[in-house]
């Protein structure tokens, strides 16, 4: 039987530390949709979605209130849209529209999978996609994008890099009456996640199944309590403990909605993603962890070894509690979701350069960062660079998204709204990066690459 | 299914009543229960079955929501596996 302190305790994790599920998503392959007439493609994407997920959300939403567990998003992933879109003549930009329309149909707030995979090069389709995106992102509500630039087995393509600096800059201004929000919704990769559930990212891979269940936890307001009640004189090794027993409660609770979700819906159970994701409720920060540690702020000097700490202990309490543990799995860092990280900008404690350093250890990258809306593509190609290569010689995923806001300067906030958040902008270096960029061609592969 | 039934807040007569009443008159079995004041707030926790219930999960949630509002408590159902998973391996 149950004591009343595990039950109290687990009813206050999710009224008063924000624990919940952060998503549902749902994979579905559209390889067969295939066909050379893009108007049949179209028609083809939105049925296939709208059959797939058409109990998705009302699924998910019967799960939430019969183990009284908040599921924040349900949402959906599909296959690259460049795999598809190499097969007809005309524009992808048809098959965005119809991604979009079945998520307002099935009710997802959002939708992954507009995606093209370049680490050595790009295919017809791969062309498409690429150049479709300001219009796509412009034009749909729902739809997120990505490109993989990078892999620890391919090297990185500086090409890729070069011409995906001038698309975030093209997307902003695309999407500048709404903040250049369009960029917000679009993430640049090296090692992408083929079972990634969290947006921007995410994307339904192929090597994954027909149609696929993956859930994404969260909670770091849990984690925090639990290390601020250690008070300030544990040790790390308790600290460790302490968080992995936390992580482990958490993802316990994401494998039994995982495990729900797949049998109400008889779709097969993927992966549980353990991530600690923040959102921009006060007390559901990640940086608020860091600064429970001891920092004055994050981004003081330690932060990045205390989100070291904090990623592995994440993962190892995690790993236990759930079958299959896949997608990112981590501490997420995106500075506009997350009230700590909003307020270390602002105060001059967290540079760009700081988060750089930070994203050698945390589960992803660059994420969510808002800078000058005169930073020159060059430049932001540049960051891509730079990011792509932890992400390569570190051997694990690394992403960036970055939002270079049209009309704002360092000092201005711009207001996403949601879950979005509101990002403080930030300043880059004023050194040109532009002949390194120019280049072309491709970074090799690392020696520790060749591993048969 | 089996299912926690929690209510919280400040004390006050009928609370008990008023709870087992309702899951009584929808068939409910209760098989567990136990009170006491945690932090000055009146904390119950039912452990109950609602096997034996012609009314749906919904409806009695539905129930224990217009009972909340009327004795100014928190009234939480879930499923008893969330708690399950969480704390037993």
């Amino acid at each position: 039987m149950l004591s009343n302190r595990e039950i109290m305790e687990t009813i206050h994790m999710i009224s008063d530390e924000n624990l919940d599920i952060r998503t549902i998503t749902m994979g579905i392959s559209l390889l067969d949709c295939c066909s050379e007439s893009m108007e049949t493609m179209r028609q083809k994407i939105f049925d296939k979605i709208a059959k797939k997920a058409e109990y998705l959300v009302e699924t998910g939403e019967k799960i939430e209130r019969e183990y009284g567990i908040p599921i924040i998003h349900k949402r959906i992933a599909v296959t690259p849209i460049s795999l598809l879109a190499a097969n007809a003549a005309g524009e992808s930009t048809v098959l965005a529209l119809a991604m979009d329309a079945a998520a307002k149909q099935t009710g997802v707030n959002f939708i992954g999978g507009y995606s093209a995979l370049v680490h050595k090069g790009y295919t017809a389709g791969d062309e498409k996609v690429i150049h479709s995106l300001p219009q796509v992102l412009k034009e749909t509500e729902r739809v997120c994008a990505s490109v993989n630039v990078g892999t620890t087995k391919a090297g990185i393509n500086m090409e890729a890099v070069r011409e995906m600096g001038k698309m975030v800059k093209a997307v902003a201004e695309a999407t500048k009456e709404q903040d250049s929000c369009g960029c917000a919704k679009l993430v640049v990769f090296t090692n992408a996640v083929e079972d990634n559930p969290f947006m921007a990212g995410a994307f339904h891979g192929v090597g994954e199944p027909e149609c696929v269940i993956n859930v994404g936890v969260s909670g770091p307001g849990v984690v925090r309590n639990a290390v601020a009640k250690l008070g300030k004189n544990a040790s790390f090794d308790i600290l460790a403990e302490t968080i992995k027993k936390t992580a482990f409660k958490i993802t316990r609770m994401g494998q039994l909605v995982a495990h729900e979700a797949s049998r109400r819906l008889q779709v097969p159970f993927g992966i549980v993603d353990l991530s600690l994701a923040p959102t921009p409720a006060v007390g559901d920060s990640v940086a608020y962890i860091l600064e429970e540690m001891g920092l004055e702020q994050c981004g003081a000097h330690g932060t990045t070894a205390a989100l070291a700490l904090l990623n592995d202990a994440v993962k190892k309490g995690g790993v236990m509690a759930s079958s299959h543990v896949g997608g990112l799995s981590g501490a997420f860092i995106p500075v506009s979701e997350d009230a700590g990280m909003i307020s270390a900008v602002r105060s001059g404690a967290l540079s760009l350069e700081k988060l750089e350093a930070m994203t050698c250890v945390c589960s992803v990258g660059l994420d969510m960062i808002v800078v000058p809306g005169d930073t020159p593509a060059q430049t932001i190609s540049a960051i891509i660079a730079d990011e792509s290569a932890i992400g390569m010689i570190n051997n694990k995923t690394t992403a960036v998204r970055i939002i270079p806001a049209v009309g704002k300067r360092v000092g201005d906030t711009v207001e996403f709204g949601g879950l979005l958040g509101s990002g403080p902008v930030m300043p880059v270096s004023r050194y040109s990066s532009e002949t390194f960029v120019g280049r072309g061609g491709r970074i090799p592969a690392p020696i520790h690459s060749l591993r048969n | 299914m089996r299912a926690v039934i929690t209510v919280i807040g400040k004390d006050k007569t009928g609370i008990i009543a008023k709870t087992s009443m309702l899951l009584y008159q929808e068939n409910i079995n209760i098989l567990d229960i136990s009170q006491t004041i945690m932090q000055e707030l009146f904390t119950m926790v039912m452990l109950v079955d609602l096997s034996g219930s012609e009314a749906a999960f919904e409806s009695v949630t539905a129930k224990l929501e217009t009972l909340e509002k009327e004795l100014g408590v928190s009234i939480r159902i879930q499923h008893e596996d969330l708690f399950q998973s969480m704390h037993r391996i």
